[in-house]
């Protein structure tokens, strides 16, 4: 029998399971990894541990009860799902909406995408070790949330927008919250950038990492600011306006370095343009209804509608068949998550398992909105 | 001689940033009235919910025991959960006329939503939100509730 000579160990490909409970998942999403060593080879994303058939849902539930489910999808922006489904029945009936209508729902909108952002901030900083961050967002995210709970009744699950207007009309008070909320935030993300964008130990993880090129950020549909961080402008809010966004001014945050830290500036910019926005608009809304009269029974005419919205992972869109009747023949959701989460494997090759984590927390990706 | 300084610069450059980040949690560490914690099960008492936070789906009634549901069962076709049930009964009225009144509404907490679709619904304005939320029960058979108390009538002057 011969000994092995020390010098000639060989190595080879071998798989393992990250999740479907791992905490840098996210929640249930598995990713069965390939790898050598440390070196990530390829990623294969395994969904629908969550899947809920929300699309199915939908084809027995009548239009103004559709609004509701979709909280359940994407539920860190659960008002711009809410959203697209409204402007897509009102779209197809022919109802405008009055400008006040308008104008909440830009806010709120606007208000969830900040909501989003921290959560995905405290989040992105707690995968790569900072804990801290964690605390810091949530408290803040938490002003947010109360200002939802006073308006609307719901922190997370909102039912806001209702086809042909809104649930309620705001709280008194709310103009006055979302105030010192501004205030209050525009002291706080300074912060942000003290504590984390800055700290050595965050830079060396995410300068140069998963650099995603323009061309596959096309090639693979990745949009919302994932896609705008390698320089593809993508955002809906610009391109095909709706609500009262084209009422306001604000630029479009991009960067052209696609890489993780590029993602994560992309999003702590918009956390800027969100709060312009938001006070553009917040002095001003018109005095007016806050529902259109709709019919008993809600019935879209026969077609095809289609209804893109900005959530705040990227281009949100329904797909409404409509055979006349009161609930849709399909519904199909495009949701960001989806698209972004197939880009994974080929942003991550050739990186370290540790750098797969900060590539996905780049991503900002919410388990149900790509399982539904 | 210059990748040495260039090393030690970093190093520096680094702890740098790191005392940055340090000054931020030092300064939450000596101000803990910025702590937002809410000591949850100990301020029950003075905790107070949002007038508009949806709880759960209750009935009011008047002192005389006197609710508006008119038993149209709107909040029942209404509901994307199916979790209200109405259950009407017939009753005739003096002048031998029949009329249709509310048996039971039932209502499965359990199933709910709150997604306030049948109170705004409701042509009556019978139902409203309750800002109650604390609902775990031993048993998911308690969850299950009838709104109309027993023996309630619908109040004079309820539009049908
Ligand atoms: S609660 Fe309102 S909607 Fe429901 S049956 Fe009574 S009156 Fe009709
Ligand atoms: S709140 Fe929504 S889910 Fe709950 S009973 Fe009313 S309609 Fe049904």
């Amino acid at each position: 029998m011969q000994e092995a000579e020390p010098d000639r160990i060989e190595t080879q490909e071998y798989l393992v399971n990250m999740g479907p409970q791992h905490p840098s998942t996210h929640g249930v999403l598995r990713l069965l990894l390939k790898l050598e060593g440390e070196i990530v080879h390829h990623v294969d994303p395994h969904i629908g541990y969550i899947h809920s058939g929300i699309e199915k849902m939908c084809e027995s539930l009548t239009y103004p009860q559709i609004p509701y489910l979709t909280d359940r999808m994407d539920y860190l922006s659960a008002h711009m799902n809410e959203e697209v489904v409204c402007l897509c029945i009102e779209n197809a009936l022919g109802v405008e909406v009055p400008d006040r209508v308008k104008y909440i729902r830009t806010i709120f909108s606007e208000l969830q995408r900040l909501a989003s952002h921290q959560l995905w901030w405290c989040v992105m900083g707690m995968d790569l070790g900072a804990l801290t961050t964690f605390f810091y967002g949530l408290r803040d995210r938490e002003k947010i949330l109360d200002i939802f709970e006073e308006t609307c009744g719901a922190r997370l699950t909102l039912h806001y927008s209702i086809p042909g207007g809104l649930m309620f009309d705001i709280h008194p008070n709310f103009q006055k919250r979302v105030h010192d909320f501004l205030n209050y935030f525009r002291k706080k993300l300074p912060e942000y950038d003290q504590l984390l964008t800055g700290n050595v130990i965050f830079q060396e993880r995410t300068r140069g990492i998963g650099i995603f090129p323009k061309e596959a950020v096309i090639n693979y549909g990745v949009t919302g600011p994932s896609g705008r961080a390698s320089g593809f402008s993508c955002d809906v809010r610009k391109h095909l306006p709706y609500s009262a966004y084209p009422f306001v001014s604000f630029q479009e945050a991009l960067d052209d370095r696609g890489d993780t830290l590029a993602r994560y500036q992309v999003r702590i910019k918009e956390m800027w343009e969100s709060m312009s926005i938001i006070e553009q608009l917040i002095d001003n809304i018109p005095e007016g209804d806050v529902q259109v009269k709709m019919k008993g029974v809600v019935k879209l005419p026969e077609g095809e509608y289609f209804q893109r919205v900005e959530s705040a992972r990227g281009d949100f869109g329904v797909f409404i068949i409509s055979d006349g009747k009161k609930s849709p023949y399909r519904l199909k959701f495009r949701s960001p998550g989806f698209s972004n989460l197939s880009a994974l494997h080929a942003m991550s090759k050739g990186w370290k398992i540790a750098d797969l984590v900060a590539i996905m927390s780049s991503l900002d990706l919410v388990i149900p909105d790509i399982d539904r | 001689m210059s990748a040495i300084w260039k090393y030690i610069s970093d190093v520096l450059k680094g702890i740098w940033t790191l005392i940055q980040g340090m000054r931020i949690t030092g300064y939450y560490f000596f101000r803990p009235r910025l702590i937002v914690t809410q000591q949850y099960p100990e301020n029950r008492r003075t905790l107070e919910m949002f007038e508009r936070f949806r709880g759960e789906v209750t009935m009011p009634h008047n002192e005389n025991n006197e609710h508006r549901c008119t038993g149209c069962g709107i909040c029942e076709i209404s509901c994307p959960n199916g979790s209200i049930e109405i259950i009407t009964a017939t009753v005739l009225l003096p002048d031998g006329k029949k009329k249709r009144i509310i048996d039971k509404h039932i209502y499965h907490l359990g199933m709910c939503s709150l997604c306030n679709l049948c109170v705004k619904n409701c042509p009556s304005d019978a139902i409203v939100m309750a800002q109650t939320f604390e609902h775990a029960v031993w048993d998911r058979t308690q969850l299950t509730k009838v709104l109309n108390r027993p023996g309630s009538k619908i109040m004079e002057g309820v539009k049908e």
